[in-house]
């Protein structure tokens, strides 16, 4: 181990690093270390990707130790242009990692052999086969008379975001569930690199999925904070972590809200959504959206959280508080409810392990994933959060989990205000850069828990200090393997259900 | 049953009750208003991250902007973002707030075609497209039909199927992705039909404007009954938006 270590980067999260320091290591080499690295249960891969510069393409494999909270970043290279381009694929032997070469060949064209399921992750505007259009996913095909396929979307009956679900059903049991994403790809990380300014950069990280505008945003902030040296205040943590708790609170209740709906529990679905509007009601008091676009900016803030705004966010939190309780008590005993969603699309701990599920979707299944606990950012250093975690792993339990991480959130939230030290220190916030001199050669890790689960953003820097890749990391990108798994051997109608209980991003995904 | 009426009791009425004279208390950004101060116009319109600020007179396109705020930070004195909502219209030209201007945004009834309010106006039934849309517009629209808006009361609503919807409604700036799935929905819905754009990503692109993914040929093809900016909207400026639109008898005060 300590070997392997030595082959390896240790940093820590929002840190940055001249990119020499990285070992650059013969792929046979690399194969085994991350092999062998991820023999640890407390090591995941947190991001590995591939960015082509002076006519090689370098791979960076970042691994998150929960034991030190430290990332180490290995890579290796490859010389681009002529020939076919193959290398033994690690999904073979672990099948988390399958995202991310799957990835890679479709940007880069390169065969990771191997790979059981080598197929289009989001059909990106630039990628290697241009050719191979959105329509023509090649979907798991099984023959027989018996058996018949359902195919929903990419347009959703509802006022959600386009994906293609297709399920191979007996009868009314599904067999097998493939998603195809990929309709919503903007480009955001081409853009990322061709917007030049800083605001426009920030605004395309607010827009990277609209729904975890604060979390995204956060990690944007923080690898930009690395790559520049900007070190914020102590208030300025606490406000983000209250922003990012808030923003769990506001989506998890709205989540529990749909869920009542989808079996047709009108009482639930009326309180809990109400109950989400004065929380983004209050963010929008903060800084002008309902959604925290606006809030969070790199090395400050242009919305200090004043006095009085804080003795609303308390005054607010009391008062969700009991009313919350009031409803949730009644909606968490209510045995058709309980019925509709116990032992429904269970993804075991197994599985979830396998796959390398994150945030929610691994803590509902006893997986321990909260970058918040593992490699604390902001005010969680100060103050540590301990995960909520469940063993179940049913809609039930991504149902429960939520209330539990509400309650919890609130709690932190509560924590981090009463600590005098963040408020009474500085007055207010620092004013936001908006300039920055990066560092050159340099690459930067982010990892920020939203409500999804761990986001991840990379940066790199050529010579002159000017970005060349950008890469973002939505937590989807590892849950949507256990929607899939979730509907096996139920009925299709359970599907909804099943859905909304993970609540996944499309844009976030699809980029 | 005791339980459930205490919580109906203690949950009391959120909705608002008239949706017309609603407002949205400060910060919130709405419709901005550009005062005839002398500021350096170069340096404020490098500042709009899409490029919405022009000069001459100064003036911000509201299909363009971001609602971002930070003109008004840099530049306090030249631009001040209103709470006011009201800012859907059906006239492009009208999207554009000019230096001096302080009057609310509405529709040009003159272009509002004539069936829109025969066919349209107790009743009007919508498809809801997100194309490449980053979830917050579609959250907005969702809130529309809550117990807060509730948009039900004016025959408002989201449908299941083109096949039963009066119209489609834009989100996101339309990817190269989603270019035939906006098609085939469009030809599904039956005529007479009408077009929303909503949210400043389905209006001119937004912060995504430029982006090779992008396919918005579509809006080549089709008339734009409605127009509804900000990023996202807020729920009000939709529904007063198609209320105005579809409505005989509206007034916005």
């Amino acid at each position: 181990m300590t070997k392997d270590i030595e082959n390896t980067l240790e940093i820590k999260n929002g840190q940055a690093v001249n990119l020499s320091e990285i070992p650059v290591l013969e792929y046979q080499e690399f194969h085994a270390l991350v092999l062998d690295l991820l023999q640890a249960e407390d090591v995941h891969c947190v991001n590995y990707y591939a960015f082509p510069h002076n006519d090689i393409l370098r791979f960076i494999c970042c691994l998150a130790d929960d034991r030190t909270q430290g990332i180490y970043l290995l890579s290796h290279i490859m010389a681009t242009g002529g020939g076919l381009l193959k290398l033994e694929s690690l999904t073979k032997y672990i099948d988390a990692l399958h995202i991310y070469e799957r990835e890679i060949w479709e940007n880069f064209g390169i065969e990771f052999e191997g790979h059981p399921w080598l197929k289009p992750v989001r059909f990106p505007h630039d990628r290697y086969n241009g050719d191979l259009k959105v329509n023509d996913y090649p979907f798991y095909k099984v023959e027989s008379e018996e058996l018949h396929e359902v195919g929903v979307g990419p347009i959703h009956a509802g006022v959600i975001e386009p994906g293609h679900f297709r399920f191979t059903c007996n009868g009314e049991m599904v067999l097998h569930l493939e998603i195809q994403l990929g309709w919503q790809h903007r480009g955001v990380e081409r853009l990322l690199l061709e917007k030049p300014k800083l605001l426009q950069r920030t605004i395309l990280a607010e827009s990277i999925a609209g729904d975890t505008t604060i979390g995204h945003t956060l990690a944007f902030a923080r690898v930009m904070e690395g790559l520049s040296g900007i070190s914020v205040n102590s208030r300025l943590d606490a406000e983000r972590a209250i922003a990012l708790e808030l923003e769990r609170i506001a989506i998890h209740t709205g989540d529990i809200s749909a869920l009542c709906t989808d079996v047709a529990y009108q009482l639930g679905t009326a309180v809990f959504g109400a109950l989400r509007t004065p929380l983004i009601n209050y963010t929008q008091d903060w800084c002008g959206n309902r959604f925290g676009k606006g809030l969070i900016r790199t090395g400050g803030s242009h919305y200090s959280l004043t006095d009085e705004l804080i003795q609303r966010l308390r005054n607010l939190l009391d008062d969700f508080e009991w009313r919350f309780k009031e409803m949730a008590d009644k909606a968490y005993s209510l045995v058709s409810v309980e019925n509709r969603f116990d032992e429904i699309g269970t993804v075991t701990n197994r599985q979830a392990k396998l796959i390398g599920t994150v945030g929610m979707a691994a803590r509902m299944s006893g997986v321990k994933r909260d970058i918040r606990h593992s490699h604390p950012f902001a005010s969680f250093s100060d103050i540590p959060y301990v995960p909520v975690m469940l063993e179940k792993g049913d809609v039930y339990a991504r149902y429960y989990l939520r209330r539990l991480e509400i309650e919890e959130s609130i709690n932190y939230i509560r924590k981090v205000l009463d600590n005098k030290r963040y408020f009474l220190s500085e007055a207010t916030s620092p004013v936001p850069e908006t300039n920055l001199n990066l560092s050159p050669v340099s690459i930067s890790v982010s990892m920020v828990e939203g409500w999804r689960g761990e986001i991840c953003h990379c940066a790199v820097t050529d010579e002159q200090g000017k970005i060349i890749h950008y890469k973002v990391k939505d937590p989807s990108m590892h849950n949507w393997k256990a929607l899939e798994l979730s509907l096996r051997d139920l009925e299709i109608s359970d599907f909804p259900i099943n859905n909304k209980s993970y609540n996944l991003s499309y844009c976030g995904y699809d980029l | 049953m005791i339980k459930e009426t205490q919580i109906l009791t203690h949950h009391g009425r959120q909705y608002i009750p008239d949706l017309t004279k609603a407002r949205v208390p400060a910060p919130f950004r709405g419709r901005p208003v550009i005062s005839s101060a002398e500021v350096d116009d170069k340096a404020l319109m490098e500042l709009c991250p899409t490029g919405a600020i022009s000069k001459n007179p100064v003036s911000i396109n509201l299909g363009r902007c971001l609602l971002c705020g930070e003109c008004e930070l840099a530049f306090p004195e030249k631009i001040k973002f209103t709470n006011d909502h009201i800012m859907a219209t059906n006239d492009s030209k009208r999207l554009v707030v000019r230096e001096g201007e302080d009057k609310r945004i509405l529709l040009n009834p003159d272009m509002i075609r004539e069936d829109i309010k025969q066919i349209f106006n107790r009743s009007l039934k919508l498809r809801q497209i997100s194309a490449a849309g980053d979830n917050s517009c579609e959250l907005e629209l969702g809130a529309c039909g809550n117990p807060n808006f509730d948009m039900g009361r004016f025959g408002l609503e989201f449908v299941a199927s083109p096949r039963h919807a009066d119209g489609i409604v834009i989100t996101g700036p339309i990817s190269e992705n989603m270019a035939e799935a906006v098609q085939i929905c469009n030809a599904a819905v039956p005529s007479p039909k009408i077009v929303v754009l909503c949210g400043v990503d389905a209006i001119s692109g937004g912060i995504f404007a430029g982006s090779q993914a992008l396919n918005r040929e579509f809006l080549q093809e089709v008339q734009i009954d409605l127009y509804v900016p900000g990023n996202p909207p807020h729920p009000l400026t939709f529904i007063n938006g198609i209320l105005e639109l579809t409505r005989v008898k509206f007034l916005i005060q």
